[in-house]
């Protein structure tokens, strides 16, 4: 069969196009978003984008049941928002086949947490899948679909950001033909969680754990290498690979399913090693399950709970006496963190706000990168849609203190995922707090997802497109403003009557995303300084726009200044923020 | 088939996001599975990219594990940013090849005259590594036709420390871009060969 090279999301939208599945909803986040980005691409699929996890959970929910085989993609922490569902599908069991992605991110390289959603599987009793590499995770995609039928549950796959966004040559499969099983068919005491019904079904669930303990056993992706019968590894996922590059001669039991695990095949293979390390990030999920069958294992003793591994991190915990390695430059380098890009339409926002003083509650989005210096525009974040309700909670907890002094920021994928319950509440509770919805048309940060508020869907198609003063209106909202954040002026204006005003107000910045190709923004001219003008006060330094540098030893007669400011023009999008900072006419 | 050493072989891409790293490194990826290698490459994707540091593994061998180096392992470094290249240095084994771009971009602590950039950097990698090639190759991507192209001339120069035809590469770049932008790639590639 033919080879490519692919990352683990493409491998798994192959593997779920593969196994014959043609139903998928999703909400973007990183690590997780090229699997449905990918998919949707097949031939016949249906795959859409949700507002938020909950919703897409459930909607796969009701295709499994109406008999499709359905998957659901997300991030780890999505599955924390689709989580309400996902405990009780575990009772009801579903007609088709349910497959639910999570895609953790150990190091949190795109994430406010690194959770271990290994956690989930066991506290929600669904059997989980962990593939090592992307042909892994193709071809797990397809065999926990079987299990998912066979046992008549969710099952999980878990990835990792390096299994999701690592490359590697993958055998491609002959796709099976996909069977139309969805037929509606009642079964009201099965699938009506009422007390009386769901206590049925919980032991149901049990009987489903006896036989999945016993299927585990004789799964044969819990594969057992025995090589050095001093040392045996218990690993799963991406881990195996890492200690596989160190310490090749090792022997290993690497687990393709982490939930439930094989009591019997691990006593076996302890039988056979005299020293048994446990490898796995973040948890010790594994070493606490191997320690309660009565195993003596290493695990968290030597092995760090945070971040990902590498190699590395594997060799240097085993053999602790070896020196890491050094580089021999010495001084200290400025970091690079990331930022906002040139043209973002959240710059100027973000520089009335700090303008302002208010405590400004943050959320999940390109604009998080905001509380940075210089800009330093929020000061808290936590979750998807957290601001608004964090806005309130404030606000109300400080009275008059904080009177004038509170603002939530949403961005709008954010505000439609899980700010409209939240914003419905302060209109509710009569709050006080501003609200400012920064409306770029898409889903920046994860690479321009359609959403609600696009006018599109993931399938390209055409779609209702809400509108947000409309939406913001009937929750209750009266005072509602709509600006262009390119505007300074009009901004902190807006930002200031709004805090002044009392009960809840809501200001909508609209402007697209500088790097949305679809809003088709015409290239502006690049500015430039103008050094005879330029006072050197640096007043556009603190835009923290990646083209404006600081020229130091520009000196002018008659002038107190130390340097000047340059732009430089291959980068300026020419969005004219500078210039509406700067005092004295220097930029144009 | 090119002969074929059983150590795996370790190169690092690293540079600033928007760059092209991500395409670099796909590229050489592509060049060496069809050079009958197997090849693994890591890389982030998401909130690290909006002009923070961006970095891709790739290695390649008879059979690879981890898409990971160890630190201290990694005998080649492309660095598309000068100061870049200083940042990774403990990942690299003291005979390490450096290619790195002369380029400067200013990270924010620079652009604000808090912090300064990094003085002699070339110096500096000449007295400590025995092979160093630089060069400005975003000034040779616009000879080409487009300083994006600046990723493919350093791909170019890289691929004279490996043992894949020079076929290879041409094909996979033929592969990699649409059809207007091929010609400006492939002499993008040939300036980085000759630089």
């Amino acid at each position: 069969m033919k080879k490519l090279l692919m990352s683990g999301n493409e491998a798994i939208a192959r593997g779920v196009y593969e196994a014959g599945v043609r139903f998928a909803a999703a909400y973007p986040g990183t690590p997780s978003t090229e699997i449905m980005e990918e998919f949707a691409k097949y031939d016949g699929v249906y795959a859409e984008w949700a507002p938020n996890e909950k919703v897409a959970m459930e909607v796969a929910i009701g295709a499994a049941l109406g008999g499709a085989r359905a998957l659901a993609v997300m991030k780890h922490v999505g599955v924390n928002v689709a989580a309400d569902p996902i405990f009780t599908v575990s009772y009801t069991g579903i007609e088709g086949a349910l497959v639910i992605i999570s895609a953790d991110d150990p190091s949190m390289h795109s994430s406010q947490n690194e959770q271990d959603n290994r956690n989930y599987a066991k506290f929600a009793k669904i059997p989980m899948l962990e593939p090592a590499d992307p042909q892994e995770a193709k071809d797990y995609v397809s065999l926990a679909f079987q299990i998912s039928e066979q046992f008549d549950t969710p099952v999980f796959l878990r990835s990792t950001t390096r299994v999701s966004h690592s490359k590697s040559v993958v055998t491609l499969s002959e796709p099976q033909l996909p069977e139309d099983k969805t037929t509606l068919k009642h079964n009201a005491g099965k699938y009506v969680m009422v007390p009386i019904n769901a206590r049925t079904r919980r032991v149901e669930v049990e009987k489903r754990q006896v036989a999945l303990k016993k299927f585990v056993e004789t799964f044969p992706e819990n594969k057992m290498e025995i090589n050095d019968p001093e040392v045996g590894i218990i690993t799963a996922g991406m881990p195996y690979n890492y200690a596989k590059d160190v310490f090749p001669n090792y022997s290993y039991l690497k687990l393709g399913m982490v939930y439930p695990l094989p009591e019997k095949l691990i006593r076996h293979f302890a039988s056979k090693v005299k020293k048994i390390y446990v490898v796995e990030e973040l948890d010790p999920y594994l070493e606490e399950q191997i320690k309660a069958m009565g195993i003596p294992v290493t695990g968290k003793d030597i092995f760090p709970y945070t971040n990902e591994f590498d190699p590395g991190v594997i060799k240097n915990a085993i053999n602790s006496d070896l020196q890491g390695t050094v580089s021999p430059y010495k001084e200290s380098l400025a970091q690079r963190p990331p930022n906002l890009c040139p043209g973002c339409p959240h710059r100027g926002l973000f520089y009335a706000l700090k303008k302002s003083k208010a405590y400004v509650h943050g959320d999940i989005g390109c604009y998080t990168l905001s509380y940075l210096k210089p800009l330093e525009g929020l000061h808290s974040c936590i979750c998807m849609g957290a601001s608004i309700g964090m806005a309130h909670g404030m606000s109300k907890a400080l009275k008059e203190k904080g009177k004038g002094k509170v603002v939530g920021v949403i961005g709008d994928s954010t505000f439609l995922h899980s700010g409209i319950t939240s914003l419905l509440n302060m209109a509710y509770n009569n709050s006080d707090a501003l609200i400012i919805i920064l409306d770029n048309s898409t889903t920046a940060m994860t690479g321009m997802q359609e959403h609600p508020g696009t006018g599109y869907t993931l399938m390209g198609k055409e779609a209702k497109k809400v509108n947000l003063n409309v939406l913001v209106s009937a929750l209750g909202i009266q005072n509602i403003r709509v600006i262009d954040p390119y505007n300074l002026k009009e901004t902190k204006n807006a930002i200031k009557e709004e805090l002044a005003s009392s009960g809840p107000s809501v200001i909508i910045a609209q402007r697209p995303c500088a790097l949305f190709k679809r809003a088709n923004i015409k290239p502006q001219p690049p500015l430039k300084v103008d050094a005879d003008k330029c006072e050197g006060c640096k007043s556009c330094l603190g835009l923290n726009c990646p083209p404006i540098s600081w020229k130091k030893g520009v000196t002018k007669k008659d002038s107190k200044r130390t340097g000047i400011s340059f732009i430089d023009e291959t980068f300026c999008n020419g969005c004219g923020l500078c210039a509406q900072v700067c005092k004295f006419g220097a930029i144009s | 088939m090119s002969m074929i050493d059983s150590k795996v072989k370790s190169i690092l891409f690293a540079g600033v996001g928007g760059q092209g790293i991500l395409r670099a490194s796909d590229i050489m990826c592509m060049a060496m599975m069809e050079a009958g290698f197997d090849v693994k490459k890591s890389e982030v994707h998401g909130m690290a990219q909006r002009g923070g540091c961006v970095t891709s593994h790739v290695r390649y061998g008879v059979k690879v594990y981890s898409p990971l180096a160890e630190s201290g392992s990694i005998e080649t470094l492309v660095s598309f940013e000068k100061m870049e290249t200083l940042r990774y240095l403990k990942f690299l084994t003291k005979e390490a090849s450096i290619i790195l771009n002369t380029e400067e971009i200013y990270p924010p602590a620079v652009n604000m005259g808090d912090a300064d950039y990094p003085h002699d950097v070339i110096g500096f990698l000449k007295n400590h590594y025995p092979k160093v090639i630089a060069f400005n190759a975003a000034e040779l991507a616009q000879k080409a036709g487009n300083i994006k192209a600046a990723n493919v001339v350093l791909l170019g120069a890289v691929s004279n420390l490996m043992n894949v035809e020079k076929s290879v590469w041409e094909s996979v770049i033929k592969e990699s871009f649409p059809k207007k932008l091929i010609k400006l790639n492939l002499d993008a590639f040939q300036m980085g060969i000759a630089a």
